[in-house]
């Protein structure tokens, strides 16, 4: 089975998610990748070193890569052949997989936490209701295959040497949708290490009662911890906290050996980007609270009075 | 100015979501407007106002001729309504739906702009408003928390797992809302009474030109089961020393 991935990157680096989906990848079959972006000789190297016999390359410049990077795929399929292509649930991953699906008149099955082949039958394994419930999809119709992966699915390994060899592709037929530009790029500073990767995740609800309280309860035990700080929707639309530190079912997904949640009731479309944690710690005042259902260690009370304390004991440790 | 917005009617998420035996998602009782949707209208009602001229058309996907959704809708201001309802899309994927939602824009004609919202309650693939822009030739600009209208181009600042994005594309176009890019209104009491009586355009999938192959699904669902439930651990009421536990724990995972 021929498996194309497609590549985002971050700076110099491929996304974790997308090594995630080539280590997968080169579990089922032979591997490679569509990659929209600048510095393609820094990230191809990384690519192969995850599985990827070749890298079809181009640069977006400031088009969209995931609008572009869907027609480019669709354009590739005749002469290529690929049996699946896998994309990240991520945004520009989402513009690709819509895109494609769209150019190619294929379904793509969304969300998958799990992918399996069998011959040419192929499984995706995704969670529904928020998290309760499991299903596995088989795609039926003509190939390839669209399938959308959600982040921290797999574990991104290095392994299978592939060359990563790259082939420039020099150009894609956007139509009118290439006439959208990207004209400038804002990034939010951050202290600490990235929230999907930190091994500690002190995260907020609207238990802690207001803006002003994120940085003194919730901020700070994350960086005494070295962790990252995240939050629930409820105070990511309050505005309290950027959407960059959301987690859930339209947030990250996140497994940090210890999770802290703080004031989180604990909705499962919360739950669902947490609960894959080695640990989770939860404060919150209602003993009745969904969230205890998943914590090892639940403390039922006030977070005012639980994490100022917490901190003071860490403090003293020294 | 003239604006078509893209309304889900969905069973209300308060209720645990069901499976029909066919396993596709069970749409029987009354249906209401996707929460997400009411942005992506409010949106619309403010850019046609601040043109100063043109309306807003909603358009909907829903079984058995629902209009609940769309009369909520309706009551925030928007003039008129296309409605799509056909047992042949009974179980539609994505890209049908995305194929029925363009050629409902293209009923409608004259259109500028289509907003969205970037992801359902129910169904969440996200995948809807990038199709019907591929579909219909036109930019996608896609995770919008901020939207503004000019010289025939829409500018939008595009939300990014590390921050934002000032996008730009000429029209007409596609652009996919946030929760939270506007506070959607209340209805009026006289908005709700004048939604009775305005105009929604009720059409099949022939009607647009879709059947067939256009409108089949080629996905499967082979099993459906419970996640496994995590056990829960240990629960302590907070009597002053709460904290002590939270450290003994993290000193045992040596994290401190
Ligand atoms: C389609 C869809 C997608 C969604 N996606 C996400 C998502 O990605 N992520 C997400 O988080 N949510 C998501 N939600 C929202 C989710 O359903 C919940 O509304 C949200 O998670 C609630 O946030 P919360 O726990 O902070 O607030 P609440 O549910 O209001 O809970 C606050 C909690 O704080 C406790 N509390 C109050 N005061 C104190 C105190 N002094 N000390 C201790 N505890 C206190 C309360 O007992 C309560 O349990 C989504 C919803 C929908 C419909
Ligand atoms: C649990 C579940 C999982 C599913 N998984 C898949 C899957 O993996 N692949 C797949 O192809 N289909 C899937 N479906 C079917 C899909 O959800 C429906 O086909 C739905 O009609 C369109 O997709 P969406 O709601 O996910 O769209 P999204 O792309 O999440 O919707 C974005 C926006 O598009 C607009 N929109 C979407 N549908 C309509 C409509 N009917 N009327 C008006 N506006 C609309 C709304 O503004 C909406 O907020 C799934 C359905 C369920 C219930």
């Amino acid at each position: 089975m021929k498996i194309w991935v497609f590549a985002e990157s971050e700076g110099d680096n491929a996304t974790t998610a997308t090594l995630e989906l080539l280590t997968k990848a080169r579990e089922i079959g032979s591997v490679e990748c569509v990659y929209v972006g600048a510095n393609v000789d820094a990230i191809a190297p990384q690519l192969g070193e995850h599985g990827a016999a070749k890298v079809f390359a181009l640069d977006a410049g400031d088009g969209l890569p995931g609008v572009i990077g869907g027609a480019a795929i669709a354009g590739l399929v005749e002469a290529e052949q690929p049996d699946l292509i896998l994309f990240a649930q991520s945004g520009d991953g989402r513009d690709a997989m819509a895109v494609a699906s769209a150019k190619l008149d294929r379904t793509v099955l969304t969300n998958g936490v799990g992918l399996a082949a069998d011959g040419d039958t192929v499984t995706v394994n995704a969670a529904i209701f928020g998290g309760n419930t499991l299903v596995d999809t088989v795609f039926d119709g003509p190939k390839p295959y669209l399938a959308g992966i959600r982040p921290k699915s797999f574990v991104a390994e290095p392994g299978g040497a592939g060359a990563g060899e790259v082939v420039r592709v020099d150009s894609v037929d956007a139509g009118r949708a290439g006439e959208a530009k990207v004209l400038e790029r804002h990034v939010e500073e951050r202290e600490g290490p990235k929230l999907e990767e930190a091994s500690v995740v002190v995260s907020g609800g609207r238990g802690i009662g207001a803006e002003e309280n994120y940085k003194p309860l919730v901020e700070d035990l994350a960086n005494m911890l070295g962790g990252a700080s995240g939050a629930s929707r409820a105070i990511v639309d309050a505005g309290w906290v950027p959407y960059s530190k959301q987690v859930g079912q339209t947030g990250k997904t996140v497994k940090p050996k210890v999770y802290l949640a703080l004031g989180i009731s604990g909705a499962t479309q919360h739950m669902v980007g947490m609960k894959g944690s080695d640990n989770i710690i939860a404060v919150n005042k209602d003993p009745e609270a969904p969230i205890f259902s998943v914590a090892d260690l639940g403390i039922v009370g006030d977070v005012h009075k639980v994490v100022p304390a917490l901190i003071e004991a860490l403090k003293n440790r020294g | 100015m003239n604006v078509v917005v893209c309304v889900k009617q969905i069973p209300d998420p308060a209720v645990p979501g069901e499976l029909n035996a066919d396993n596709t998602l069970k749409r029987e009782g009354k249906l209401i407007l996707d929460e997400s949707d009411s942005y992506g209208v409010e949106m619309a009602l403010q850019l046609v106002e601040a043109a100063g001229g043109g309306e807003v058309t909603l358009i909907s996907m829903a079984p058995n001729n629902e209009v609940s959704g769309l009369r909520t809708a309706l009551a925030m201001g928007a003039a008129k309504a296309v409605l799509v309802s056909d047992d042949a899309l009974h179980g539609a994927d994505a890209l049908t739906t995305a194929k029925v939602l363009a050629k409902c824009v293209e009923r409608v004609g004259g259109v500028d702009l289509l907003l969205a919202a970037t992801e359902s309650t129910d169904g969440y693939t996200g995948t809807v408003p990038a199709q019907v822009g591929a579909l219909l030739g036109w930019p996608a600009l896609t995770f919008a928390k901020h939207v503004e209208l000019g010289d025939g181009k829409v500018a939008i600042q595009r939300q990014t797992e590390a921050g934002y994005d000032d996008v730009e594309a000429p029209l007409p176009a596609v652009v996919s809302v946030t929760a939270g890019v506007v506070e959607p209104r209340y209805p009026s009491f006289k908005g709700i009474m004048a939604a009775k009586s305005k105009p929604v355009d009720e059409v099949t999938a022939g009607d647009l030109g879709l059947s067939g192959d256009d409108i089949a699904a080629h996905q499967n669902i082979v099993s459906v089961a419970a996640a496994p439930a995590r056990e829960a651990g240990e629960k302590f009421e907070d009597d002053g020393t709460g904290f002590e536990k939270v450290v003994a724990f993290l000193d045992e995972l040596k994290v401190i």
